[in-house]
């Protein structure tokens, strides 16, 4: 039996009301996973979990068979985080980024030196290597931390709407990036409001309302259970609707 | 009947709206009870401060206050450490009329008057500075006018003036800097400048008094026979402003006049390249600043070093802690004059340095810690490596206490050399004074950006009040302690409930 990249059991997690509620998701080693919702659906807050930034009320995460509660250290060894608001500092150089970042993964010098250096030649950064993030645009400071998020090889991706606010050129990059990096093996889940990103990129889709997973499958799995050959869009506002009328 | 849009009354109100809820947010965090809470806090301060000022007027008072070379002297004098002070603040809050974006890029792609808003705006860093520093000189003023006679009331109408031309002189300055410098570089020059002015007057004048007296205290230049002696006549135009603070009204309104036509002309010579400045501003956040590449990049360290070498270089980066340290460095400059001129010798004027030095490594551990600790911009991605917490911590606080070791060091080994106990003594209460900030800082963490840097007392009140009591009271340990009295040991105790009553009421964590 193959081991799950991701693999969330009974999690639940309550602000001031119920935002995740009881959920079971399972992500195959390998996979692009979109996990699509309306606003306030809690996807968000399930990818934060699964990457340590928020502690669950209950249930249980294993990345990659790592039990990420218990030993969230060596979970956190395989996993990159992108979060929409690009996680870089003002004041340091692309350069100098990735060297904190490297040596936060403790990744062997050397390897990281010629990893960054490969990263900034692919992201079209060379020509700003060394000048402060300060002055970067918002598609400029996304490559900088999707960058960092590979400078140390994670196995598993999760990035949260990491095309917000992005021109064409830089989306179609990072796309490209994180198709090549599925080719290579790794796993990537992504939340999007781009629809038409999930339904090109992704191989399964995950459906959330209310902190539920209502539908999960591939693009054909979803339109034959909603037995009409329509667009993603179609399916997801269906989709959102009957869960909001069930709730 | 409301002011037509886009006229200088209409921009007017639109500020004082947001003026009044920004104050108002500061002061109560949107909390009511907060507010009346502090209310209340203010009001005991302000009675204490009129207790202390009636302490110092009511003999000056009683030997009847004349318009005396003595008093103009020591007027002129009080009048300019304030007024540098203002100059300080104004040259800062006018910088940030050109850089701060909020609303700017929304009034400047609109068809209204950009002129009209960098004069209310100009206007309104004149009015916050004479309302803080009136509220500053209030209880002198008051306490003059109670006990010499309500014509010192006209001190007010001083203060008035004094902010006028500070604004004014601040708009100068800027305008000036922009011409010399370029917009890229204003900001930061600006900044030491308004430092260096803070400060510079406040220390001058006591390095003075320490150099040619021998005391600490800023006044004793004031009162110096020499200075008073060379002093010109009375009927010069240096003592105006004294003369007006005592109710001479041709002087008083002389220098209103001065001040608010100063101001007029600042302003018309300078909001017509408002726009052009403000826009050329706005237009740095997409210029590159380029860094020489490393020459020994990706060295093999531990997360430890990784992150403290980060910390290192973020600190020694940001341009507010360059002009504050600037700042703590300029204020060691007179206990490091006093403790010069006491080389050698085994004077009691440690009883004074040791306590200025406490502080100050206290003041400059709480600023640098809410950077590292608090001020964290990637704060996901410190949080989603494989870092154990403890370890991040621990990083940041080393690297905070290694930068006041820095500071410190020379002092205190100049200080060794003369007198070992009293530099033990200071190593020792700095070390705790510096560590009790750190310690605050940390119960109190919170996720920010450090460009949040200037609102860190606003979020959170209790860290700020506690840093501070926490270095006086070491401060006082220190100066007992150099005494060798037993009576260090209250302040010591003392030192300890607020850590403890910090600890206490500090946000939990789970």
């Amino acid at each position: 039996m193959t081991v799950s990249a991701l693999a969330i059991t009974s999690l639940s997690k309550s602000f001031e009301r119920k935002v995740v509620d009881g959920l079971d998701l399972q992500v195959r080693a390998g996979e692009f996973y979109a996990l699509l919702g309306p606003n306030g659906a809690g996807k968000t807050t399930i990818l934060r979990m699964v990457a340590g930034l928020l502690q669950p009320d209950q249930g249980d995460i294993s990345i990659f068979g790592m039990d990420a509660r218990r030993d969230p250290i060596a979970a956190k060894r395989v996993v990159a985080w992108v979060s929409d608001e690009p996680m870089v500092y003002d004041r340091l150089t692309p350069m100098e980024y990735l060297e904190f970042v490297a040596g936060l993964w403790q990744i062997d010098a050397r390897a990281a030196e010629a990893k960054a250096n490969e990263l900034i030649d692919w992201l079209g950064l060379r020509p700003h290597a060394n000048e402060l993030c300060g002055g970067f645009s918002k598609g400029m400071l996304q490559k900088v931390a999707l960058a960092g998020a590979l400078v140390h090889d994670p196995r598993l991706i999760i990035l949260d709407e990491p095309l917000t606010g992005l021109n064409a050129g830089s989306a179609r990059q990072v796309k490209d990036v994180l198709l090549g990096k599925v080719r290579e093996g790794v796993t990537v889940i992504m939340t999007t409001h781009i629809l038409e990103v999930a339904e090109r990129m992704a191989e399964r889709i995950g459906v959330i309302t209310n902190g539920k997973l209502i539908a999960e499958g591939t693009l054909a799995e979803l339109r034959s259970r909603m037995g009409r050959e329509s667009s993603l869009e179609d399916i997801f506002l269906d989709l959102v609707a009957q869960g909001a009328q069930a709730a | 009947m409301s002011a037509a849009p886009t006229s200088l009354s209409w921009f007017a109100r639109h500020e004082l709206t947001l003026a009044w809820r920004d104050f108002l947010a500061i002061l109560t965090g949107g909390n009511r009870a907060r507010g009346i809470g502090l209310a209340i806090f203010l009001a005991i301060v302000a009675l204490v401060l009129h207790l202390m000022a009636y302490g110092l007027i009511s003999p000056w008072a009683a030997e009847g206050i004349k318009a005396d070379a003595e008093t103009l002297v020591m007027l002129t004098g009080t009048g300019l450490l304030f007024w540098t002070v203002m100059l300080s603040q104004s040259l800062e809050a006018v910088t940030r009329i050109y850089y701060g974006r909020s609303d700017l890029d929304l009034v400047l792609s609109s068809p209204a008057s950009s002129q009209r808003l960098f004069a209310v705006r100009a206007g309104s860093v004149m009015l916050t500075s004479v309302v803080f520093a009136g509220l500053l000189a209030s209880p002198l003023i008051n306490m003059l006018a109670l006990f010499d006679g309500p014509h010192w009331l006209a001190a007010y109408g001083v203060v008035i003036a004094m902010g006028a031309v500070s604004t004014a002189l601040s708009v100068g300055i800027t305008m000036a800097l922009f011409r010399m410098v370029g917009p890229r570089r204003t900001r930061f020059i600006s900044q030491i400048v308004a430092a260096i002015i803070g400060a510079g007057f406040v220390i001058g004048v006591q390095a003075a008094a320490i150099l040619y007296y021998g005391d600490f205290s800023r006044f004793a230049l004031f009162q110096s026979e020499p200075i008073i002696t060379a002093a010109p006549g009375a009927d010069s135009v240096l003592w105006l402003p004294a003369k007006a603070a005592m109710g001479d009204r041709q002087a008083l309104l002389l220098i209103l006049a001065i001040g608010i036509g100063a101001l007029a002309l600042a302003i018309t010579v300078s909001a017509s390249s408002y726009a052009r400045l403000a826009i050329s501003a706005a237009g740095l956040n997409h210029v590159a600043s380029q860094r020489r590449p490393s020459r020994r990049p990706f060295q093999a360290r531990s997360q430890r070093q990784v992150l403290r070498v980060k910390e290192w270089r973020l600190l020694q980066r940001d341009p507010w802690l360059l002009s504050q340290t600037l700042m703590q460095i300029l204020y060691l400059v007179p206990p490091a004059l006093l403790l010069w001129m006491n080389f050698g010798a085994t004077a009691g004027a440690y009883v004074v340095v040791v306590p200025v030095l406490v502080m100050a490594a206290g003041q400059l551990a709480g600023g640098l810690s809410w950077l590292a600790i608090s001020g964290e911009d990637a704060h996901d991605l410190v949080t989603t490596a494989p870092v154990h917490p403890r370890t991040v911590l621990l990083a940041k606080i080393e690297a905070v206490l290694t930068v006041i070791a820095v500071v410190l060091l020379p002092l205190l080994l100049l200080m060794a050399l003369s007198a070992p106990y009293p530099a033990l003594v200071t190593a020792l209460c700095a070390a705790l004074s510096a560590g009790s900030a750190t310690a605050i800082q940390l119960w109190f963490r919170m996720v920010a950006k450090r460009s949040m840097f200037r609102r860190r007392q606003v979020a959170s009140r209790a860290a700020t009040l506690s840093e501070a009591f926490a270095s006086i009271m070491w401060a006082g340990t220190g100066a007992l302690l150099t005494a060798q009295s037993w009576l260090a040991l209250a302040p010591a105790i003392m030192a300890i409930l607020v850590l403890v009553i910090a600890k206490l009421i500090s946000p939990r964590r789970s």
